[in-house]
C-alpha cells in the first residue's frame, strides 16, 4: 500500500481571457475566468488511478491567494481525500525558487509520502521550473514529462514512461520521487454531482500560513526570489491581412488554388 | 575572466542543434561584455562531438566523458553539472529550453539558490553584468523583462530557434575534466527508449496543419502537403490523443514554425497555439465557424467545411488547375 500521494494544484486564468494593458502594462488577470492548471489535472487523474491500484491518500496542495479556494475544492470533487491550501501575504512576488521552497517545505509537513506529481508546467507562468526545483529541496529524485506511471514495485521503485525528442523512454525511478505530468496524457474525469456538492459545502479546507511551515518571511516573496520582472509588454500578434473568403466550394477551391499557386 | 557556460547538449552522440544556437548566442554576449565562453558538454566517447560544437563560437569546451553520461539522466547529469559549476564558479550558465535542459537547468538552480529565467526569446546583460531575458507567458501573447539578482551562477533557459547557431573560425580549446562524484546512478534509471528519426520542421518552408478539425484523420492533410512538397504540423490536442508525434506538434510547448508558408485546417486559434505561426509569412486557414480565433491571426481566412473544400483543392493541384 501506498503512502501519501501529494498532487499540486496551480489555478490559473484561462490564458484567452487574460488582457493586457498597454498603459499601465500589467496584465488584468481580473475579468479572466480561473481553472485548475490543466495539466495538474492530468497529475490528479494520474495520482486517482495509482490509489484505485495500489492504495494511499491523495493530498491536493497548493501555494495561492485565499480566493483559490473555490476551485481547489473542484480536486476534492474529483476524488482528493484532503487538500491544503499555503497562503500569506508575504509569498507575493515569490518566483520559481521560493515557490518550490515552500510548496517543499509544506510537503515535509504533511509527511509520509512516496509519490509527488504537478504538471509539466503551468500555462500562465510556464516555466516547468518548480518541480525539479522541489526535488532539489527534498533532495530525492525527480523526473519530467511524464505521460504514464506503469508500475509500482514492492521494492520500492517505480516505472515511469518519460516522453523524450523523437518518442519515449522508461525510466525506474525510486520512491519517493516527484514526477512533472505530461499535459494531454490523460483524461481527467468529471466529478459526481453528490461529490460535488459536498466538496463545495462541506468540505473543510485547510490552509497554511508561514508561520506554521516555519518559513522565515525573508526567505520567499519578493524577499526570497532571485529575479525581478522590470517589465511587462504585450507581444504583438504579426500583422495579417485577415482576408475573409467564403461562399460557393469550388470558387473557394479555385481562390485558394490561385493564392497557393502565386506563393509557392 | 568570468565565464558564460553553455551546456551543450547531446544525446547518445547526436548534438541537439539548439544548444549551438546558445553558444553562438552567448560568443555574441561574450565579444560584447568580455567575458569567456565555453561549452559543456556531457556524454561518453564524445572526441568528435566536442569537436563538432567548438566550431560554433567557444573559447574552449569542457567535456566529461564517462558511460553513465550517454544519455540524459536527471539525477547523474545534475551531479556532473553541480560539482564543475562549483569547481569553476562561471557568472552565468545558459540552456537551450528542450525538455532535457529545463530539467537540468531546473534543479541545478537549487544548491545554489540562483536565479533562473525560463525559456527566454532575448537574452542580454544589464549595466551591472545581471543577466536579463524576455519571458513568454501566457502561451505568449505577453512578455515580461526578467532580470537575475544577486546570484551566481545566474540562469536560463533559451527557447530553440530564437538565435541563429553560426560558425566562427577561431580557437577552441578542449578541457577534458574528472569529475570525483561517483556518476553511477541510484535513484534514477533509463531502463529502455523507444525512439525514431526526428524531422526538425521549425525551419520547414512550407507547412501544412492539421487541428481537432480534421478529427483525426489526418489522410487529406498528408495529401495536401504531398502536392505542396510541404511538411505536416498537428496541434497539441492531436500529438496528445497519439495521433501525431509531439515533435511535430506546434505552439508554446511544441515547435515555433518560421515558414513561408503555413495551411491551417481546422484549428481554433487558442493563444498557446497561435504563438507557434506568428513568425511565418503567410498564414491560410480554413475553418468552417466564421468567428473562430484563427481568423485574427491568418492573411486568409476560408469559412468551409475542410472535408468539401480540401478534395477539391487536391483535385485543383492534381490537374495542374487549367482542368
Ligand atoms: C499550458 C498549455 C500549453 C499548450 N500548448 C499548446 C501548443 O503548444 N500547441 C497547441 O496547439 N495547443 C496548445 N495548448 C492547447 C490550446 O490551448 C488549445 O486547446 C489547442 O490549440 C486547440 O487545438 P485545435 O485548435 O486543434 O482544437 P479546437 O480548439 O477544438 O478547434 C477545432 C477547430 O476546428 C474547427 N472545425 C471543426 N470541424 C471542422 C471542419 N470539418 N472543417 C473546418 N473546420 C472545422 C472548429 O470550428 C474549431 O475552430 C496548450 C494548452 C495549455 C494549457
Ligand atoms: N503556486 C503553486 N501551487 C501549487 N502548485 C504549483 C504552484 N506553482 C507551480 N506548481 C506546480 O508545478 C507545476 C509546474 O509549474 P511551473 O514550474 O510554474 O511551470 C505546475 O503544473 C503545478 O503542478
Amino acid at each position: 500500500m501506498l503512502r501519501n500521494i501529494i498532487v499540486l494544484l496551480k489555478i490559473v486564468p484561462k490564458p484567452e481571457e487574460v488582457v493586457f494593458n498597454p498603459e499601465t502594462k500589467t496584465v488584468d488577470r481580473s475579468k479572466a475566468r480561473n481553472e485548475i492548471n490543466e495539466a495538474d489535472k492530468n497529475a490528479l487523474e494520474l495520482a486517482l488511478k495509482l490509489k484505485e491500484k495500489y492504495g494511499g491518500k491523495v493530498i491536493t496542495l497548493s501555494m495561492g491567494p485565499p480566493i483559490w479556494d473555490k476551485y481547489i475544492r473542484l480536486g476534492v470533487a474529483m476524488g482528493a481525500d484532503d487538500a491544503i491550501l499555503v497562503s500569506d501575504r508575504a509569498l507575493a512576488g515569490s518566483d520559481t525558487l521560493p515557490t518550490s521552497l515552500t510548496l517543499a517545505t509544506a510537503i515535509k509537513k504533511i509527511g509520509d509520502y512516496d509519490i509527488i506529481l504537478c504538471g509539466e508546467e503551468s500555462s500562465d507562468g510556464g516555466t516547468g521550473q518548480v518541480p525539479p526545483g522541489i526535488g532539489g529541496w527534498l533532495d530525492i529524485p525527480h523526473v519530467t514529462y511524464v505521460s504514464d506511471i506503469v508500475e509500482i514495485s514492492q521494492d520500492g521503485w517505480a516505472t515511469v514512461k518519460r516522453t523524450i525528442k523523437g518518442g519515449h523512454e522508461l525510466v525506474k525511478i525510486k520512491l519517493p520521487f516527484i514526477a512533472a505530468v505530461e499535459l494531454g496524457s490523460n483524461k481527467p474525469r468529471f466529478p459526481d454531482f453528490r461529490r460535488k456538492r459536498w466538496a463545495e459545502r462541506e468540505f473543510q479546507l485547510k490552509i497554511w500560513s508561514l508561520q506554521d511551515l516555519g518559513l522565515e518571511p525573508d526567505k520567499v516573496g519578493f524577499k526570497g526570489s532571485k529575479t525581478i520582472v522590470s517589465e511587462l509588454e504585450e507581444v504583438k500578434p504579426a500583422e495579417r491581412r485577415k482576408e475573409v473568403l467564403s461562399g460557393d466550394l469550388d470558387e473557394l477551391a479555385r481562390k485558394l488554388y490561385e493564392i497557393l499557386k502565386e506563393n509557392i | 575572466m568570468e565565464d558564460i557556460w553553455v551546456f551543450i547538449e547531446q544525446d547518445d552522440g547526436e548534438l541537439e542543434g539548439s544548444s549551438l544556437e546558445v553558444l553562438s548566442k552567448a560568443r555574441e554576449l561574450g565579444e560584447k561584455y568580455g567575458y569567456m565562453v565555453s561549452g559543456v558538454l556531457f556524454g561518453s566517447d564524445v572526441k568528435k562531438l566536442v569537436e563538432e560544437a567548438g566550431r560554433y563560437g567557444a573559447d574552449r569546451i569542457i567535456y566529461v566523458d564517462d558511460e553513465n553520461l550517454r544519455i540524459y539522466n536527471a539525477e547523474v547529469y545534475a551531479k556532473a553539472m553541480v560539482e564543475l559549476a562549483r569547481r569553476y564558479n562561471p557568472n552565468t550558465i545558459l540552456f537551450s529550453a528542450t525538455r532535457n535542459g529545463r530539467d537540468l537547468a531546473g534543479r541545478v538552480a537549487i544548491p545554489f539558490n540562483s536565479g533562473l529565467l525560463a525559456h527566454v526569446i532575448s537574452l542580454d546583460f544589464d549595466e551591472e553584468g545581471r543577466l536579463t531575458g524576455r519571458v513568454p507567458g501566457f502561451g505568449g501573447s505577453i512578455a515580461a523583462i526578467v532580470k537575475c539578482i544577486d546570484s551566481r551562477p545566474q540562469l536560463a533557459t533559451v527557447t530553440p530557434g530564437v538565435f541563429e547557431a553560426k560558425t566562427f573560425d577561431r580557437e577552441c580549446k578542449y578541457v577534458e575534466e574528472k569529475l570525483e562524484v561517483d556518476l553511477t546512478p541510484d535513484k534514477y534509471l533509463v531502463i529502455s527508449r523507444e525512439k525514431s528519426p526526428v524531422k526538425d520542421i521549425s525551419k520547414s518552408e512550407k507547412v501544412v496543419v492539421a487541428g481537432q478539425g480534421t478529427g483525426g484523420e489526418l489522410d487529406i492533410v498528408y495529401e495536401l502537403a504531398k502536392l505542396l512538397n510541404a511538411d505536416v504540423g498537428v496541434t497539441r490536442p492531436l500529438a496528445d490523443r497519439g495521433l501525431a508525434p509531439r515533435d511535430i506538434q506546434i505552439g508554446s510547448t511544441g515547435v515555433n514554425l518560421k515558414s513561408k508558408l503555413v495551411i491551417v485546417l481546422g484549428a481554433s486559434g487558442a493563444p498557446h497555439f497561435v504563438s507557434g505561426i506568428k513568425d511565418c509569412d503567410l498564414v491560410i486557414s480554413i475553418n468552417k465557424d466564421a468567428d473562430a480565433p484563427i481568423k485574427e491571426h491568418s492573411d486568409y481566412f476560408v469559412v468551409a467545411d475542410i472535408f468539401k473544400v480540401v478534395p477539391k483543392l487536391l483535385e485543383l493541384l492534381r490537374g495542374g488547375g487549367d482542368a
